[in-house]
């Protein structure tokens, strides 16, 4: 569904990300991990049309993205940290949001009702706080039933329940088949959440696995303890 | 397209600033024409004044909130938004807020004690010189991704249009003085939309006269139909330039 071919991004000095190369299919949840500053989120960004590639391309259903805007429609995305418009209502930041969108699919409110969207609709989005805002972002992402999720460190900065109910709904998204890609520092938080792991490191692509086979090849029994595996043996 | 504009346009007019400035012009103005008994002198200070605050409030406000609005221009990049649209609607925004600031705050005195023309004209020059001003902002604020610096870049240029490019005209009118200059000197003019602008209003008040022999050759050069027209093309340059560099620039920008 996603296919990345061979891009490379330099921010100056800094290779930020090298001739990488990755599939992503439909129905696949993949962890994207690495340590900080390896490109995770500039890939992220490439994928969005935010950065732009000096070298390779990214199709979307076959699709090149540069100069196309239509594959937008089908992203939600949720940053790591979301900025708004600080002057503006929560509830102006979704009117506006949903008339760009123009979708005809009946809205997935399910978030905006768990997080209690409705009782804060008036409040201005610089008063917000950090988790706040996360929540807003959070059903920005879902509230088009968009069949690709791009979730940059989704939990981050929620309280313990609210991060739950994310948790869950991200498994329900991924049982239903949509295309989730999640990066995250949390590893434990993963387990239920994704399929394959994706790992990185400045900018090339190590580890592109799925979790049943990374579980075996270290044999170990989650995620978590895999992945640190593969940190501290190297991971040729 | 219309609904950013609709949000962007309706977040500025809101802003203190805008409003701030909206009565600080409306108060120079009434004051201008109440303290004059002379409505030519009024209309004088008025332009000595717009041709100040004008770009300066243009320029200086709009580096700021695009700087400010980063953020909404991510916001909107993440949703099926052409690039060229988002730039342009900021563009138009703020274009018609600060025109509305200026309508109400020096357009109506101008309409009510200055002869009909010369107000028009004068709220032409205002709106224009704000829009100009406003390109030029957007120029600054893609050139440098440091807010600091794109608000230093944006007075630089504000201190040359309004008060260097003056004295650089009158530094070579005085070198060259022996020499018929006044032509030349009217090609200068079409770099600065500042003077550009004051020429015009200069030549519609006839005070021309004042001006000596170059003013003479404005009035030949401006005065007629075609020159007006020119002048109004040059000015309309003045905004199409900088605003469509500024636009190839966003679509290659990195966010």
């Amino acid at each position: 569904m996603i296919e990345i071919k061979d891009i490379s991004k330099r921010f100056g000095k800094l290779q930020v990300l090298d001739h990488l190369n990755l599939r992503l299919v439909k129905g696949a949840s993949i962890a994207l991990i690495g340590p900080n500053g390896c490109g995770k989120t500039t890939l992220i960004k490439s994928l969005l049309g935010m950065v732009l590639p000096d070298k390779g391309t990214i199709t979307v259903n076959g699709r090149n993205i540069r100069h196309n805007i239509g594959y937008r429609k089908q992203i939600g995305y949720m940053p790591q940290i979301g900025r708004y418009p600080e002057n503006m209502t929560i509830g102006q930041v979704l009117n506006m949001i949903r008339g760009i969108r123009n979708s005809d699919e009946t809205p997935d409110y399910e978030l905006y009702e768990q997080f209690g969207i409705a009782g804060m609709l008036h409040k201005k989005m610089r008063t917000l706080s950090g988790g706040t805002t996360q929540k807003v972002s959070a059903t920005l992402a879902f509230l088009f039933r968009p069949p690709v999720l791009i979730l940059d460190e989704p939990t981050a900065g929620l309280d313990p329940v609210s991060a739950e109910m994310l948790k869950i709904k991200i498994a329900d998204a991924k049982n239903q088949g949509r295309l989730i890609l999640i990066t995250s520092h949390l590893l434990s938080e993963l387990e239920d959440m994704v399929t394959q792991v994706v790992f990185m490191q400045e900018g090339k692509l190590l580890l592109h696995k799925d979790t049943a086979a990374l579980k075996a090849d270290t044999g170990k029994n989650t995620i978590k303890e895999a992945i640190v595996h593969l940190l501290k043996t190297g991971t040729k | 397209m219309i609904r950013i504009l609709k949000y962007v346009t309706l977040d500025i007019l809101k802003n203190k600033i805008v409003i701030v400035y909206t009565v600080m012009l409306a108060l120079f103005a009434w004051s201008a024409f109440g303290l004059e008994d002379n409505s030519t002198k009024g209309i004088l200070t008025v332009l000595n004044i717009m041709q100040l605050t004008v770009p300066l409030v243009a320029v200086l406000f709009s580096t700021i909130y695009v700087y400010n609005n980063n953020e909404f221009i991510e916001l909107l990049l993440s949703h099926p938004v052409q690039r060229s649209r988002i730039w342009t609607a900021l563009f138009t925004g703020l274009s018609l807020s600060m025109s509305v600031a200026f309508i109400l705050g020096a357009g109506i005195p101008l309409l009510l004690f200055a002869d009909k023309t010369t107000a028009f004209i004068m709220i032409a020059a205002g709106i224009l010189l704000s829009i100009i001003f406003i390109a030029v902002a957007f120029l600054s604020s893609i050139i440098t991704r440091d807010k600091a610096k794109g608000i230093g870049i944006s007075i630089m240029l504000w201190l040359y249009f309004a008060l260097l490019f003056d004295g650089l005209i009158l530094f070579l009118y005085f070198q060259f003085a022996d020499y018929p200059i006044e032509k030349p000197v009217v090609l200068l003019s079409a770099l600065s939309p500042v003077d550009l602008c004051r020429i015009l209003i200069l030549l519609q008040l006839d005070v021309s006269a004042m001006m000596g022999y170059t003013g003479a050759v404005f009035k030949n050069f401006f005065g007629n139909s075609w020159g007006l027209v020119l002048s109004f093309g040059l000015l309309l340059l003045w905004i199409l330039v900088p605003f469509q560099i500024s636009l190839q620039k966003f679509k290659k920008k990195d966010l």
